[in-house]
């Protein structure tokens, strides 16, 4: 769905910011898109939009440089970004002049999606709160139906029960034909609806994998006393938890927060153990 | 769903099954909710649900009537008890015993205990 190919970009006379990348996002999945803050992710997701070009390298969305903007192309990919204007009109009219661009737009859904976030088509997006404008990209988003939809921090902005309300609205999103990526850093947020992650650090890709790949190959928690020879990582705090190649032990549920912590630690030793889980070798 | 962050969740959504059965929400033969809505209603992605679905076909739990949705198996509170009775033996049990003899509680102050709870909550049901 979108392959991006030896990429690099700066900003105008300033260091690289993505260096080299090279990645595949296929149609089915979540990605999580993690990474420091500066790291790249939002400079990333813009190129996928088409919103920044690549300074050499290429990213192809379904085929076609994103860059190109075709008509064809824009009317499939959707982008939450992190922060945004919208026009103070009701929600309803902003429905109204911006579904047309969207072939696949479900009107029904929006409606149904609007609900589902507590406001209605007739309220006057220049009076909510920067929230609920949220809800109104991410509802429109969804409902837009696009094969690509890109979000750039959702969740920033929600209170606690609308990230519930996120979280189901996504896990309703999630279609064999659609590929969705996510960036954020509030990993805790999104844990349960990724299925791969990706992560950004010093300008460069250093991890990009399934997670069933990874609580295959992975081990998540309270270490004992007999395991510390293995250890990968571990919290420097009392009672933290380690990561631990995961060999004949009981499969743990993906702990993201010390799976990023771990990676940014120690790349190599991350994937060395994940390559040998997988394949049964180092290389 | 709260979920505790050790098992997998997929196994959690497949406690969450064996949990509505035994308390017979769900009945043998009856028709249950779709990946879909169970992806909805525990905010996880539809994939780990299908897992879920996939663990408790092979336990044979629940079964799929192709273009009309899972139901719960024939015999299906028989099997979830005895797999439950034998998570409760294999590993409840063992962990109850090494902290009885750590903090040396003898077998008659947990029956007495068992007795106790018992009473409290045959009063409560009258």
């Amino acid at each position: 769905m979108i392959a991006i190919n030896h990429l690099r970009f700066h900003y105008p006379k300033d260091k690289m910011v993505l260096n080299n990348i090279s990645l595949e996002l296929e149609s089915g999945n979540i990605y999580g898109l993690f990474g420091k803050n500066g790291e790249g992710k939002s400079t990333l997701i813009k190129i996928m939009a088409g919103l920044l070009y690549p300074k050499t390298g290429s990213c192809l969305v379904m085929g076609e440089r994103s860059e190109r903007r075709t008509v064809k192309g824009l009317q499939e990919i959707f982008i939450v970004p992190e922060e945004f204007e919208l026009p103070g009109i009701r929600i309803a009219s902003y429905a109204r002049i911006n579904a047309p661009f969207y072939p696949n737009f479900s009107k029904d859904r929006f409606n149904a999606l609007l609900e589902e976030f507590k406001l209605g088509p007739h309220e006057r997006i220049g009076r909510l709160s920067f929230g609920q404008k949220k809800k109104v990209l991410i509802a429109f988003g969804i409902a837009a139906n696009t094969k690509v939809l890109l979000m750039d921090e959702p969740t920033n902005g929600l209170d606690i029960p609308s990230k519930s309300q996120f979280r189901k609205i996504m896990a309703s999103a999630v279609d064999q034909g659609k590929c969705i990526v996510i960036s954020t850093h509030q990993v805790r947020d999104l844990h349960s609806l990724i299925n791969h992650v990706v992560i950004l650090d010093n300008a460069g890709l250093v991890f990009d994998r399934s997670l069933y790949e990874v609580s295959e190959g992975l081990w998540f928690g309270k270490a004992q006393a007999d395991d510390t020879e293995h250890l990968i990582f571990s919290e420097a705090s009392f009672g933290g938890k380690s990561v631990l190649p995961r060999a004949h032990r009981d499969e743990t549920e993906v702990d993201l927060e010390l799976l990023f912590n771990a990676v940014l630690t120690t790349p190599e030793q991350i994937n060395q153990a994940l390559n040998i889980a997988t394949h049964g070798t180092t290389v | 769903m709260d979920f505790d962050n050790s098992k997998p969740i997929y196994l959690q959504i497949v406690d969450f099954f064996y949990e509505n059965i035994l308390i017979r929400r769900w009945q043998d033969n009856e028709r249950i909710p779709s990946v879909r809505e169970i992806a909805v209603m525990v905010e996880v992605n539809p994939n780990t649900a299908i897992r879920a679905f996939t663990h408790l076909q092979e336990q044979e739990v629940i079964y799929n009537k192709r273009g009309i949705g899972y139901f719960v198996s024939e015999n299906g509170y028989g099997k979830v008890l005895n797999i439950k009775k034998k998570e409760f033996m294999g590993e409840v049990l063992p962990d109850v015993f090494k902290k009885m003899r750590l903090l040396d509680i003898s077998f008659e102050e947990v029956r007495h205990a068992f007795d106790q709870q018992k009473n409290e909550t045959d009063h409560e049901k009258k």
